[in-house]
Formats: structure tokens, sequence, C-alpha cells
């Protein structure tokens, strides 16, 4: 006779529930009639849902991808897309109902009872939890034994230091580099640069720009630096906005002689976290960053009149060469964009 | 069906030859699963996780995520010929060219909504109802880290497809990036491989948004369910049920119907509302381009907050030592928001400071008896809002006609004074309900009858309240404050504790000083002593509801 007893097998000491004292029984607990027509019900709605499925099977085939179909509320949308969606939506969603109603009308509707255990053990069970604990504690000898305990911490500590290390060339710089700061703090505005449009990419003259026009626009070199740099890392800086407004509406510039007959060159670069702008007041030559409404005043050195950004919007010196279109006098003369750290 | 039965038990029966797991399998079989409205929130988080999976998987067969310059040319007319990354090349072939393509994108982006919205209000609910009390404090921290895992997560997966709405949103993320002190340019330049937008993060966004977050959601979604069920659910009070039991149904086959079919309804209601809604029309947008923006540009509803944070803060610089520190960037983005979910993820133990309680809850709060923490609750939920409304501030500027300047005024200001208000009343509000509560034990519901006595008086027939809003409201638990320590022992020496007691003394009247306590035991059978008596009078006086509600009483 074996004396083994497994704990799993031994016989519950309580039944795992109990009903509940309060009972209201559903029409479908009393009424046959009532419980038929809910299986019905049931059996109607996965009935539907097979059918959906198929509805679904067949715009797949049917539908062509670009046809288009116009709803009342949402306007012309892809026929494909409602045809698929509402008919696959329906044929999941009849599957869920139907399992629901069958719960809720047909199977057992009175709640149960279960009890609670505190989910703590006696102290007994805890008290033989540690000794056990400090039994396997001792028998390594990781109290005893300091130099292996330290020497092995030492080793678990340093170990991860070559994962660490290799994280360092996420950014790999070429040779000759320079730091990320001197990158921030540089474009490919030069003396000489040509400004051209953002839109038909062509140098521009003066007269292009009427008083009160705003120009969004980029150094002629930059499709040649981007095609050779395969990104787009040169436009986030260089981008500009040209604005031109009557010389005596210029209340004050970041430079002596940086625009030109009213012509002024600001960064489109936000100084707060580096949205592109282009909401420009032409009452107020106030110019509104949509991300978080900074506003700055190009008629007085671009500097913040409102909203989040600390610094003022870095202006381009310009001038014209010698045929007549708008070149920079040199690079922007501070970093364009967002502050960092090393910026000083 | 019975060759279906004896398969099924065949397995079964190989598969406890080897496991032994006979008793725990009937343990499950039979384990009650408490019921109510409240607790599906959870559940729609856990399908709409499910769902997101499902058709993340299928994404992943199409997309590419390159940012390798393309020129297009799928069938989108137009932005034929126009330059793009591979990234948004290749979500307009899902989107115009894979059929059924579209679909698993809105339902993809449509289910991480529904993922966040309902794992926020379940947050809500195990919050105002105490369900994080021990033992749950670390189902209550795995929830707050998978709170900001799902925000995570919808972020990096909405800003891949490289648009111009996403990649100003990326663009922003540097700009904070950059903006973190000492470390800030050298953090952004490895995270993008050099400079914005380089060629380097979306292929690494895709692997933390494809691999490392779900799997994480995964891992933390596991350990959450398991304690759940290893716990027992809460349970809201009601006749019959205590801290002791729990009362509902079997998880077979009831519970595991109701729940199994939930998710059906949610993944259906999920994929119909996909093919009828547009979600993320990025060809709108068209491919981003750094110099690039479109006005009124907002986020998913889940990054609002941030974003609101952004644009009410004063725009705080300070350049000295050669050194630039960006308060108004690193404040909102890097401090304020970790702070807030720092603070909710330790509010159990908070508030554990003040009650010094150490027993098992399993019945759950009304919020309305605990009008200290209903009060923090909603406070907190009210200066969320108000930085979500920030988020919002253009596009409700320009709908109302409001100046954008008056706006952002009138919000940094809301943003300390709507919270202390919000506090106030809340608190009043709950202390008023248990009033009422203490008021219906005392006096039973008015029934708006009239009766004129013989004798002239007018008289009200009260009914006594019902056994299921009896035990309601009998469930309540009232929480003394905790007193004062004694500064000085009977033997005249200085308690050591005295500073740390008299600080918790203080942090506990806050929380519990205005409580409404329950009726007494005398005081109950007084007032029904009261009610008995005036019920006679009325039967007396040839009332007929009087009868009515005696005969229900005697019952």
């Amino acid at each position: 006779m074996s004396e083994i007893v497994r704990s799993g097998q031994e016989a519950p000491e309580e039944p795992d529930f109990a009903p509940a004292e309060h009972v209201h029984p559903r029409r479908t607990d009393v009424d046959p009639r009532a419980a038929r027509r809910a299986e019905r019900q049931v059996a109607i709605l996965f009935g539907l849902s097979a059918v959906f499925t198929l509805v679904a099977l067949a715009a797949y085939v049917l539908i062509p991808v670009d046809a288009g179909v116009s709803l009342p509320l949402a306007g012309p949308v892809g026929a494909l897309n409602v045809a698929l969606g509402l008919s696959f939506g329906l044929a999941i969603l009849c599957i869920g109902l139907g399992v629901i109603h069958w719960a809720r009308k047909l199977m057992p509707g009175s709640e149960v009872v279960a009890q609670r255990h505190e989910l703590r053990s006696t102290d007994e069970d805890r008290a033989a939890a540690v000794a056990a604990f400090e039994r396997g504690l001792d028998d390594s000898g990781f109290a005893q034994r300091p130099i292996i305990r330290r020497s092995l911490l030492g080793a678990l500590a340093l170990m991860p230091l070559p994962l660490v290390i290799i994280l360092r060339d996420l950014y790999t710089s070429p040779p000759n580099a320079l730091s990320p700061a001197e990158q921030l703090s540089e474009t490919i505005w030069d003396g000489g640069v040509r400004v051209v449009s953002d839109i038909a990419d062509r140098p521009i003259r003066p007269e292009d720009v009427p008083i009160g026009g705003l120009v969004s626009a980029n150094p002629e070199n930059l499709h040649e630096v981007e095609e050779a740099a395969g990104n787009l890392n040169a436009r986030a800086k260089a981008a500009i906005l040209l604005v031109r407004m009557r010389p005596d509406e210029i209340v004050s510039e970041q430079g002596e002689g940086w625009s030109y007959e009213g012509i002024l060159a600001f960064s489109k670069i936000c100084t707060h976290v580096g949205c592109p702008i282009a909401l420009y007041e032409q009452r107020t030559h106030h110019l509104l960053c949509p991300c978080h409404q900074s506003t700055f005043d190009l008629a007085d050195s671009g500097n913040v009149v409102f909203g989040p950004a600390a610094r003022r919007m870095p202006q381009l010196p310009i001038t014209v060469d010698e045929e007549g279109f708008i070149v920079a006098q040199s690079d922007f003369q501070e970093p364009v964009g967002p502050s960092f750290w090393e910026r000083g | 069906m019975s060759a279906v039965m004896n398969a099924g038990g065949k397995g079964a029966g190989w598969l406890e030859d080897r496991l032994g797991n006979a008793p725990w399998l009937r343990r499950q079989i039979n384990k009650v699963f408490p019921d109510h409205w409240s607790f599906m929130l959870g559940e729609i988080a856990l399908y709409s996780f499910i769902v997101i999976l499902l058709t993340g998987v299928y994404l992943t067969l199409w997309f590419n995520p390159s940012m390798t310059e393309v020129v297009y040319d799928g069938s989108y007319a137009p932005l034929k010929g126009v330059k793009m990354s591979e990234s948004f090349a290749s979500t307009l072939h899902i989107s115009f060219d894979v059929r059924g393509g579209l679909l698993i994108r809105q339902i993809h982006h449509m289910a991480a909504l529904f993922f966040v919205a309902a794992i926020a209000l379940h947050l809500l609910r195990v919050f105002f109802t105490g369900a994080f009390r021990k033992p749950r404090e670390m189902n209550w921290v795995i929830g707050c880290v998978l709170f900001v895992l799902a925000i995570a997560a919808g972020f990096s997966g909405y800003s891949l497809p490289d648009d111009l709405l996403s990649g100003t949103g990326l663009r922003i993320t540097q700009g904070i990036i950059q903006a973190t002190p000492v470390v800030g340019t050298w953090m952004s330049f490895l995270i993008f491989d050099g400079e914005f937008p380089g060629l380097a993060f979306l292929p690494r966004l895709y692997s933390v948004h494809i691999l490392l977050i779900p799997g994480l959601i995964l891992a933390l979604v596991t350990a959450h369910l398991l304690m759940v069920w290893y716990q027992k659910h809460t349970q809201f009070p009601g006749p019959g049920r205590t801290n002791d039991n729990v009362v509902g149904y079997p998880f077979m086959p009831i519970y595991m119907a109701k729940a199994g079919g939930f998710f059906f309804v949610v993944f259906g209601t999920i994929v119909a509302l996909s093919g009828l809604v547009q979600i993320n029309p990025v060809w709108a947008y068209g491919p981003y381009m750094p110099d690039q923006v479109t006005a009124g540009s907002q986020p998913d509803w889940y990054v609002g907050f941030l974003d609101g944070a952004l644009r009410l803060m004063p725009n705080w610089e300070i350049s000295a030592l050669g050194v630039t520190l960006s308060i108004n960037v690193f404040f909102p983005a890097m401090i304020l928001a970790p702070a807030l979910l720092t603070v909710l993820a330790l509010y159990p133990w908070i508030e554990r400071f003040a009650t010094r309680d150490n027993r098992e809850h399993h019945l759950l709060d009304r919020p309305r008896n605990v009008p200290v923490r209903t009060a923090i609750g909603a406070a907190t939920v009210a200066f969320y809002i108000v930085l979500m409304i920030g988020g919002g501030n253009d596009v409700i500027a320009y709908n109302f006609d409001l100046s954008i300047n008056t706006m952002i005024r009138i919000l940094q200001v809301s943003l300390f004074v709507v919270p202390v208000v919000t506090f106030i009343v809340t608190k009043r509000i709950a202390l008023s309900l248990q009033r009422r509560d203490r008021d219906l034990l005392l006096h039973g519901r008015e029934t708006g009858r009239i009766l004129r006595l013989p004798s002239g008086e007018f008289l009200e027939i009260h009914e006594p309240v019902d056994e299921e809003t009896r035990a309601k409201i009998m469930a309540k638990a009232d929480i003394e404050p905790l007193a004062l320590p004694e500064a000085v022992d009977e033997h005249g020496v200085a308690n050591p504790e005295a500073k740390k007691g008299r600080r918790r003394a203080k942090v506990s009247g806050f929380f519990y000083k205005d409580n409404v306590p329950l009726p007494t035991e005398e005081e109950l059978a007084a007032a029904r002593h009261h009610l008995e008596h005036e019920l006679d009078e009325a039967v007396e006086a040839g009332s007929k509801a009087a009868k009515e509600i005696a005969g229900q009483q005697s019952h």
C-alpha cells in the first residue's frame, strides 16, 4: 500500500462554487417557447455571419481595387474598402452577438458564489520557504565565500559593457567629420549661393518678391548636396523664407545691411522644436508656427513675440549678384532650428 | 458530436497522463468571474491588442520601412512622379494597390485608437473603485507601464508611413531629444545616425514598433492576466457579496461565452468601422519634407496632452557658461509627463501612507465613499484634459474664432485653477452622495405619496430601501483618520516617531476627516422603528400604498 498522496489528488474540501441566494428566473427559463425563439435567434445570427463572410469573399473577387463609391457622410471612398470592411465586420460581429445572446438567454442565468482565500500563506509555510532558501544559500556558499561572491558580482557588472559600447556606432561619423554641435551650427548656405524658390526651383530677382509677399526658398545647391548625401539633412536646416516689406516698416535687423531693398531672409525652421513655419501675417509681419504657436516678428529682427520658443528666428544676410539674383552674403551667423546644450 | 467529444476526451486524457492537470483544470473550469459592464474596458484593450497583432503581421508583408528616396509610380494618380521615401511609397502601395490592404491598415490604426482609449478608461475605472489596493498593487504598476507602452506603440506606429504629418511629429520628437541637458545633441545623433532626418531612423523605429514594444506589451499583458486570474477578480458590493467571496458566473460556459463573444464584438466593430470611416489618409498629407508643414497638424489623441504641455509652457531658456538649457522644451516633455505617470504608478503607496491599511481588498469602493481619492482622480483628469485642449488650441481657436493668444493664456491659468476647483467640487459631490446614502438608510425612499391623517397631519410615505441598495450602501468601510501620536510616552520619554506620525496623521486627516459615517446599529434600529410606526399609521388611515409597502416588508 502506497502512502504517497499527491496534493492535487486529494478530494476537494469544498465545492468550487455554490448557487447564489438571489435567483431571478428569465423568460427563457420558464417559457419553453421563449427558449426556442432564443435558440432560433442565435442560429440566425451564426447563419448571417456565414452569409456575410461569403459576401466579403465575393467583394474581394468582384470589386476592382480602384473603384470608388460616395457615402453620405464620408464622401468619396474606396468601394472595396467599404464592402470588405462592412461584410467582414458584420461576419465577425454576428458570431460575437450570437454567442453572447446564447450565453445570456440559454445558459444558466443565476449567479454562483465561490469563496476567496487569503493570498498570504500560513506562517509555517512561509517559515519553511525561508528555511529552504537559507539552506540553498548556505549550500551554495554564496554568503560564506566572499571572494567568489565579489568576483562574480564584479564580473557580472562588467560583462554587459561590450553590449553598451557597441551602441556607440549607432552614429557612424565619417572620418574628419565635424562634431555634432558643429554640424548643427552650420548649413549649406554660403556667400554667393543663390536663393531659389521652393516650388519653381528658379533663382529669384528682387522684383519677383512683391511687398507683403512671402516666398519659401532654398539654396541653389540643395539638390546636388541632397543627391550626394542621399538624405534630406541639408534641407532640414537650409530652408528659408523671403519676405518683403517697405524699408520704413523694418524696425530692426539682426545685422546691418542684411536685407536688400526691404527683402529679408529668415530661417524657416522654428527655434522651438524645429517645425517648418509658413503662416505669415502680412499686416503685422508676424510669423506663426503651426505646431506650437510660437510667433516671431520679422520686422523686428525675428524676435519672439509669443509662444514657447525662446530664441529669435535666425536671419540670413542677403544681397544680389551681378546678374541681379538674390544670393546669400554668408551662412547663417547663428545655429538654426531647435536649441541644443552646446549651443551656448 | 459524440465522436468529437470522444476524441477530445482522449486528447485530454493523454495530456493528463503526462501533466497530471485534472484538478487544476477542474478549478479553472469552475472559476467564478464577477460581472459588471466596467470590467469590459480591460477586455476591450486586450481584444484590440489581439486585432493589432493580427493586422500588424499582415502589414509587415508589404510595408518597407526605408527612407531611401524613390519616385512614386503606383496607382494613386495625384502623387505619380513625386519623390518620396520607400516607406511612404509602400504605404501608398498597401492603400491603393493591395486589395484589402487599405482595410487592414485602417483596422490596425483604428484598433490602436481603441487600445489606448480602452486602457485609459480601464485605468480610470481601477483608480476610482480602489481596485489597485492590496493585493493588486503590482497589477496597477504593470497597468501603468502598459499605458505608457501603448502610447509608445501608437506613436511609433503612426510615425512609420513617413507622411508629412507624422514626419512633423518626428521632427518635434527630435527637437525634444536635442533639448535634453548635456547629452541631447549626442542622443539625437545616435538615434538618427547623425542629423535629422537621416536614413537610419525609420528602420530603427520599425524594429522598436514591431518587435520591442509589442514583445514587452505581450509579456506584461500575460503577467497582468495571470495575476487577475490567480488573485480572482474584484467585485462591486451587493447583496451576498463580501470581501471573502466572489459572486458571478463560472468560467465555463458563461464567462467563456461572454468574454469570447465579446472579442468578436470588439473585432467586428473595429472592422466595420474601418470600412466606413477614413482614418489617417496619409496620401492627402503627402510625403514628408523637412521644409514643409500642414497647418493645424494634430497628433493622434493620446499624444495630444504632451503636445499641449509643449504649447502651454512659457518660453524659458537659460544660456550661461557656454551652454544652453531649454527648460521650455525639456520640462514639459521630459519632466512633467514622466513625473505625472510616476506619481500615478506609485499612487497605491501614497494612499497607504494615509491609511496604513494592510488588509486585502476584493470588494470595490464606490467612488463617493472615498471622496479625496475620487477628487484627486478627477483633478488629475482635469489637468490632463486642459493639456489635451492645449494640444488642439489652434483648431479650437480657428473653429470658434478665438484669439490663439488669449486662448493660450486662459489655458495656462486653467492648468492650475481647474484641477483645484475640480478637486473641491468633486469632493463636495462625493460627500453629498454619502449623506444621501445615509439619509436613504435612515429615512427610506420618498414615495411622493402624501397622506392626510384623520388628525389633520400630513405625512409623506417613506419606503424602506430595497435590499440591493442597502447592501451597496452598507458595504462602505468607514475609515477613521489616524490619531496624532503622543509627543512623549507615559514615562516622559520623547517619542522618536512623533514627527513622522504627525505627518502621517495630517495626510490621513486630509483623506478621511470629512467622512460621513454610516448610521450605527442603534440609529438604524431607531429609524426602522420610526418608519414602521409611520407606515402603521398610514395603513390605519387607509392608505393603499402604505399597505402595499407594509405587505412587501412582512415578506
